[in-house]
């Protein structure tokens, strides 16, 4: 009766939904963090190939892609990890979780500067370039009246203020990599100077890394820190956007890499070779994805103004050193989120602050004032964390071990809440000092 | 098979018919328990209590006190309180006076109230976030407009503001329509009593009108508190993570499964959901104004004076054409070719539309399939559970009832964390090894749970109007119990069932919260992971948007064929009676 009736039904709806798993069709899996609109062109290119074949792609964010191929049980592990941070592949390579092969393309080049494009060990290969740059809206900066910025730098003026926009790097792979890109031009101290001054400069400091280009796009924020492709991508789109890589850049490739224990390991080498390849690299060049490709020959194919890292015309001074940005990675997110991210309405009252002391402080020769308004810049835009301490091994290792017991948490948890606390007070300090510096000035 | 274990000679009273159980009955019964143990009660209690575990076995609360000592999970276990409170706050400010206007006023302006009351919600809030962020963002069309003419911006978007501004637009509809109900059972009587001993005026108001609507307001306003509290996507669409779900979720993905504050997370919105649904329990219990005679004549209806009617119509037509803007901003977006930095956009191509229809039409299958069947899912269950506790006498049958209700209290990230911990490493039967948590199958099944109570609702209500002595005439005339239910008792509560079907169908088909968290490959992904997705680049807006007015299409097209249903289903009834 019921029972029959129901347990038909139910059983219907489950042979019906167990079909198309049954279907034994090859699978490739393919986690990334690249858009979709990278994805379904190499997914298609790759499917007509390879007849039978067929694409998976998994959208995670870098770390949640980590964090996916470390829990997958062992017999059930993807086959591609495809990324633009090249610190979750040494996270992931020094876990074991990438499989040692050789499948390089030799017509790719060792090196793009002074930085490898393939893993030396072997564990991933560069596909694909990337620098980070500036991108903005020229509809907005023309309302708004704003020059167009080339450095790092120029982001720090007053003119700026509120029209910037950036990400966080606990958030994102690709703000990491810029964040760590002007620690190392710069140096720690003014890396970390310049970073609170452009933060304090920011609108909104965004969750995803793209909510920076996307704000950029559709005009919410002037000015973005992005990554290459964000920018190329969306001029090509059509959107009124402008791209440069500024002088403090550092090209490093974006790398895919063979997962150990793959289900499909041999399809998946198979996909890296093409994606490595003449064809593969080609499709790179689509206006939606405009990405810089590994291969130099395929540049011949490009759109005129392309950038082309090989032919040194984007002036990369950094050499990016992969070793140091992994050793302080936790330590780098952990400062950013909270003295920045968390504490980014503080932050900017402070800016703003001291923007408007100096504006009025301008011209006028007033020592007190002078020294209390660099006093409010000290407070402000010094790194909570010395030099020093960045390269204590022990402090870093706390950072870095994955595998958190209560205790560990609670020492983590209480540092991160001391810094915040402190950035909090020392950035209300710095506000005041500024307040009474342009008092002073009247 | 019909062991009937009918009593004939037992006393038959009208609705409360007593009979006993067949095994039957009790297999089917014990079949719901366990599928709603395995799929609800076990992962939840997986959840809440890894929340207070210790590493090392036994219970503690140092999670608890570790959450508490991280200033980001205090900031946003105060911004989600904030941002859920200030939403009923502003959906009540958008509701009382719509409300009050249809049971109050005889003015033509009630029909437009009516259709105010369905317009937001056919927009899945993450899907009009993106629109409202072109339209009321910080460079949006109206601030670009004010920007030009005064000089001023209108931070309606920035954070926090917007989330609340999306969410009290979206929900404001379920303070309307509960308000809507209680005002108009308010008898006149009551108010002509008053009247009788002299009040008038807003005295009247504030003593008797409000007071008596009060629980229809309360249960509304929970309801909405619920919503906001639980929504994940509007956050993360809208870039904002400093509250509890958008951290739960980021938790769990980018530390990893084993991130105690996830759990920790996960309990407080449990704790939050648990709280309101008890206080709009309390309120539509414990205040019982139930007045003598129900069907007499409601709240004396009035007509408008001039001034009241250009008010009223000016409040109306603003609200209109506020609800409309994430309608009209991602039908614009659909056809937009670039849309930066100005008024409307630039120029219009049907291209997203097409780019949609070649790369995706599987997310528009795969939401129909899953969402589907999960809706039969919960028909079955819905219709099976109704029968149980209407007409058999199981001792455990009201736990039912209560078992699948739960669902109501669960807000789809936790279910989700708790699918994902619970069946971690569990491989699905004659497959390659394929894991249950990757698969959509349990995308499925989280849909069928979470929107289990409203089909449940249905199925009751479409049961409790059949009257019994239909099933006792069929039985008389020599019918087993089983060609009863299928000839009798199902076709007649067909129209209740498509509607909960429907219900089910289209509030699944545009929850983000589980889906998020549960999809793993795009081709598994359906239409509102999708939409999530494309968002996700600069080429992919346009699309998204495409693939957001298919969804708003789809639950549109849901809800006017639910109340075709249910109205076809009233006219059933009067002819039967």
């Amino acid at each position: 009766m019921k029972i029959a009736l129901f347990g038909r039904r139910l059983l219907a709806a489950a042979v019906f939904a167990a079909m198309p798993l049954a279907t034994h069709a090859q699978v490739l899996t393919v986690v990334t963090s690249f858009p979709k609109d990278l994805t379904e062109v190499y997914k298609k290119a790759f499917e007509q190939r390879n007849p039978g074949v067929k694409v998976e792609v998994l959208n995670k964010g870098t770390s949640a892609g980590v964090a996916y191929v470390r829990e997958a049980p062992a017999t059930n592990k993807p086959d591609i990890f495809w990324a633009s941070a090249p610190d979750a592949f040494e996270v992931l390579a020094k876990d074991k979780l990438l499989q040692k092969y050789e499948g390089k393309n030799p017509a790719v080049p060792a090196k793009i500067g002074s930085y490898p494009v393939n893993d030396p060990e072997g564990y991933y290969y560069g596909q694909a370039l990337a620098g980070y740059g500036l991108m903005w809206n020229t509809r907005y900066m023309k309302a708004n009246k704003l020059p167009e910025p080339r450095e790092w730098a120029d982001l720090t003026k007053p003119a700026y203020f509120g029209h910037v926009a950036v990400s966080s790097p606990s958030r994102s792979g690709t703000t990491h990599l810029t964040v760590e890109t002007i620690l190392q031009g710069e140096g720690w101290a003014r890396g970390w100077a310049q970073m609170l001054q452009i933060a304090g400069n920011s609108a909104a400091i965004t969750e995803r890394s793209f909510g920076v280009p996307d704000g950029v796009n559709n005009g919410q924020f002037g000015i973005g820190l992005v990554i290459d492709f964000f920018g190329l991508s969306a001029k090509a789109s059509g959107f009124p956007v402008e791209f440069v890589y500024p002088s403090v850049t550092a090209i490093v490739p974006a790398n895919i890499g063979l997962i150990a224990n793959a289900k499909n390991a041999e399809l998946g080498k198979k996909f890296i070779a093409f994606s490595l390849s003449q064809e593969g690299q080609e499709l790179l060049l689509d206006p939606k994805i405009s990405r810089l490709p590994v291969l130099p020959a395929v540049y011949a194919k490009a759109p005129k103004d392309y950038p082309n890292p090989f032919t040194g015309k984007i002036k990369a001074k950094v050499n990016f050193d992969s070793d140091l940005s992994e050793a302080r990675y936790y330590v780098v997110s952990s400062i950013f989120d909270q003295t920045i991210t968390f504490r980014h309405k503080e932050l900017v009252a402070a800016t703003k602050a001291i923007h408007d002391a100096t504006a009025k402080l301008h011209g006028k020769n007033n020592a007190q004032a002078q020294k209390l308004l660099t006093e409010a810049r000290e407070l402000a835009f010094s790194p909570i964390v010395g030099e020093e301490k960045a390269k204590d091994k022990e402090f870093l290792a706390l950072f870095r071990d994955t595998k958190r017991n209560a205790e560990k948490t609670k020492q983590i948890t209480g540092l991160e809440e001391y810094w915040n606390s402190l950035a909090r007070k020392n950035y209300a300090r710095a506000a005041e000092l500024a307040g009474q510096a342009a008092a002073l000035a009247r | 098979m019909s062991i009937v274990t009918s009593d004939i000679g037992a006393p038959q009273r009208r609705g409360a018919h007593t009979r006993g159980y067949t095994p039957a009955q009790l297999a089917v019964a014990l079949l719901i328990a366990a599928f709603l143990l395995v799929f609800l009660i076990v992962p939840v209690g997986t959840v809440i209590f890894v929340a207070f575990a210790e590493p090392g076995g036994g219970l503690t609360l140092s999670h608890f006190e570790s959450f508490f000592h991280i200033s980001l999970m205090r900031e946003s276990f105060w911004n989600s309180l904030y941002v859920a409170l200030m939403s009923v706050v502003f959906a009540t400010i958008i509701a009382v006076p719509l409300a009050y206007f249809t049971v109050r006023f005889r003015f033509r302006g009630a029909l437009l109230i009516q259709t105010l009351g369905v317009l937001p919600l056919i927009m899945p809030p993450f899907v009009g976030a993106v629109a409202m962020q072109l339209i009321f963002g910080r460079s949006g069309s109206v601030n670009l407009l004010l920007q030009d003419a005064f000089g001023i911006s209108l931070p309606l978007m920035d954070g926090l503001n917007g989330v609340i501004f999306v969410e009290a637009l979206h929900y404001f509809p379920f303070i309307l329509m509960n308000l809507v109900v209680a005002l108009s059972n308010v008898d006149s009587a009551m108010e002509e009593s008053a009247q009788n001993l002299g009040a008038s005026g807003s005295r009247l108001f504030r003593r008797i009108v409000f007071p008596l609507a009060m629980p229809g307001y309360v249960a509304g306003a929970s309801l909405v508190f619920v919503k906001v509290f639980d929504d994940l996507g509007t956050p993360l669409v809208l870039n904002v993570t400093n509250m509890l779900a958008p951290q739960a979720y980021l938790r769990i993905t980018s530390v990893g499964i084993e991130d105690p504050v996830g759990y920790v997370i996960s309990v407080l919105m449990i704790a939050f959901s648990l709280f309101a649904l008890w206080a709009s329990a309390l309120a539509l219990k414990g205040r019982d104004y139930a007045t003598l005679q129900r069907g007499g004549s409601s709240l004396a209806k009035r007509s408008l004076g001039p001034l009241q009617t250009v008010f009223a119509y000016a409040w109306i037509i603003f609200v209109l054409l506020v609800v409309l803007t994430p309608h009209l901003g991602i039908l614009l977006l659909s056809f937009a070719k670039v849309w930066s930095f100005s008024v409307l956009p630039d120029a219009y191509t049907l291209q997203h539309y097409g780019t949609i229809v070649q790369d995706s039409p599987m997310m528009i299958w795969n939401t129909v399939l899953y969402c589907g069947l999960a809706a039969l899912i919960d028909v079955i269950l819905g219709t099976a559970i109704a029968y149980l506790i209407l007409r058999t006498r199981l001792p455990f049958r009201r736990a039912l009832d209560f078992l699948a209700s739960a669902a109501l209290a669960i807000p789809g990230v936790v279910l989700a964390i708790g699918y994902l911990r619970t069946f971690r490493g569990v491989e699905l039967p004659f497959t390659d090894g394929e894991l249950l948590t990757s698969s959509w199958l349990l995308l499925v099944i989280a849909y069928a749970v979470r929107r289990l109570p409203y089909a449940l609702r249905s199925c009751m209500a479409a049961l409790q109007q059949l009257h019994v002595s239909l099933e006792e005439a069929a039985e008389n005339l020599g019918a087993t119990k089983q060609r009863t239910v299928t000839r009798i008792v199902v076709p007649l509560m067909a129209g209740g069932m498509l509607a909960g079907f429907v219900t089910s169908f289209m509030t699944a088909a545009v929850e983000l919260s589980a889906t998020i968290m549960l999809t793993t490959s795009q081709s598994a992904a359906p239409m509102s992971y999708g939409i999530y997705l494309y968002m996700q680049s600069a080429a992919g807006r346009g699309p998204g948007a495409a693939l957001g007015v298919l969804a708003v299409l789809l639950v549109a097209l849901g809800t006017y064929l639910s109340h075709r249903f249910l109205r076809s289903r009233a006219v059933d009834l009067d002819r039967q009676l």
